[in-house]
């Protein structure tokens, strides 16, 4: 049997994560329903926006839910490719924003 | 002692009883024009089975009962029955809620074309098949053509006052997901519908029905071509809400085969799990006090009517 450090089975332990810190695990649920669930902005827009940070942020079990959950939605493929992108170009966009750090340390060492 | 059983059990809620006969749902043929991928029915235009005017006499002298409020028709494509006139006209005289499940698409074929105008003057209300809002994900489900077929149907139907709100004339729509995943909120979804269906197409339609895909036919067929089948069954376990399980369609519905046999609902149908051994098995020796109270057959497949938000033929069952 091969294992991995990440399997899918994995997130049914999710619950239970407040087992040894209920109180905090409490809060955190409570917090999780309320920042993912529709207010202003629909549960559409906050499933791509979600699907969007768990992707730029490599979590195989939220790229999972959330995908599932975009498509339970009726999001088309396109909408989450496109959403994709805007997380994409925030990645590059933010590296290449701190080269200006690299830029002004240049300036300054440089004579 | 299967899964669902030892769920209810779990729960304390085993076993299910009906709790009255309100809907009486009538599947009068399995020929279909289309064969949709999820089809729990296996329905297709080489399909044969058709309820004889006998059974559909001894549907109609049992929908008379004072107690049962609704007649569902389905099938198949109702409308491929060459009886469905008659039943109609049979069946209106009974005023009760009357609703006929149209695949729309049939109705643009010119040999049915004159049910778009008999269905208004009966005020059938009508519940048409529209998998996704999207045409080529609709498309990949039910086949080329299907979704534009659709559109036109409801812009029919639309010209006759169907889904215009007021008007007398009901037309809900029902999604169904087009692959291995479950509904998302009923409302939610209705909203996406709505706008995409107004906005692209200039149609309208009353209500959106959400249904969660039963694992049985030619979907359990694609679960495990496409290696879902484990996955799909697990979701629907892990989905399992106990509130769902009062209003589960069973309890308030009789569903009669083409060939006049009682079931609990029309997957139980499929699966040929007649109504429980001590209640009549055929609609010519229909007893409403006996069949009003029976156990519900339950096996696995009934993990798709309590996942989430649960599911029925007329949608999600909680909010
Ligand atoms: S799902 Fe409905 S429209 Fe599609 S093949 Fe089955 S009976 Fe026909
Ligand atoms: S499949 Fe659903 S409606 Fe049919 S018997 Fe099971 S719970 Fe009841």
């Amino acid at each position: 049997m091969t294992e991995t450090y990440y399997e899918p089975r994995d997130l049914e332990d999710f619950a239970n994560i407040g087992e040894d810190a209920p109180e905090a695990g409490r809060k955190f649920f409570d917090y999780y329903a309320t920042a993912t669930g529709a207010g202003k902005l629909t549960e559409r827009e906050k499933a791509l926006i979600a699907l969007t940070v768990a992707t730029v942020r490599h979590c195989p079990y939220c790229i999972d839910a959330y995908t599932n959950k975009c498509l339970s939605l009726g999001v088309g493929s396109d909408e989450m490719m496109e959403a994709i992108h805007v997380g994409a170009a925030m990645v590059a966009g933010d590296t290449l924003a701190h080269a200006t750090q690299i830029r002004k340390i240049i300036r300054k060492k440089e004579m | 002692m299967n899964d669902f059983i030892e769920r209810l059990n779990a729960c304390g809620v085993f076993p299910l009883r009906a709790a009255g006969i309100d809907i009486l749902q009538m599947n009068i043929t399995r020929r279909c024009n289309l064969t949709c991928k999820h089809c729990h029915v296996q329905a297709g235009p080489q399909r044969t089975e058709m309820m004889s005017r006998q059974t559909m006499a001894h549907c109609i002298q049992a929908a008379a009962h004072p107690r049962i409020t609704t007649i569902d028709i389905t099938g198949g494509a109702p409308e491929m029955h060459p009886d469905l006139e008659w039943l109609l006209g049979e069946l209106a005289v009974l005023n009760k809620r009357l609703i006929v499940r149209s695949n729309l698409v049939v109705l643009l074929d010119p040999a049915y074309r004159r049910y778009l105008d008999l269905f208004a003057a009966h005020k059938i209300e009508l519940v048409g098949s529209l998998p996704d809002h999207h045409a080529e994900k609709s498309d990949r489900q039910r086949g080329p053509g299907s979704f534009e077929g659709a559109v036109q149907v409801i812009r029919e139907l639309n010209h006759r006052s169907y889904g215009l709100p007021g008007s007398g004339l009901t037309l809900h729509l029902v999604h169904n997901p087009v692959g291995a995943y479950l509904p998302g909120p009923q409302s939610a979804l209705e909203g996406e519908y709505r706008r995409v269906l107004r906005d692209r197409h200039g149609l309208h339609f009353n209500t959106l029905f959400c249904l969660v895909n039963n694992p049985i036919g030619r979907y359990a067929d694609y679960l495990k071509r496409s290696g879902n089948w484990s996955d799909y069954m697990h979701t629907l376990r892990c989905a399992f809400n106990l509130q769902t399980v009062s209003s589960v369609m069973c309890r308030t519905t009789l569903s009669i085969g083409w060939d006049g046999r009682l079931y609990d609902c029309d997957f139980n149908q499929m699966l040929d799990l007649t109504v429980n051994s001590g209640a009549p098995k055929h609609i010519a020796d229909f007893d409403f006090a006996r069949l009003a109270e029976r156990e519900i057959v339950v096996r696995s497949h009934c993990f798709a009517c309590t996942a989430g938000a649960g599911s029925s033929c007329q949608g999600a069952l909680a909010d």
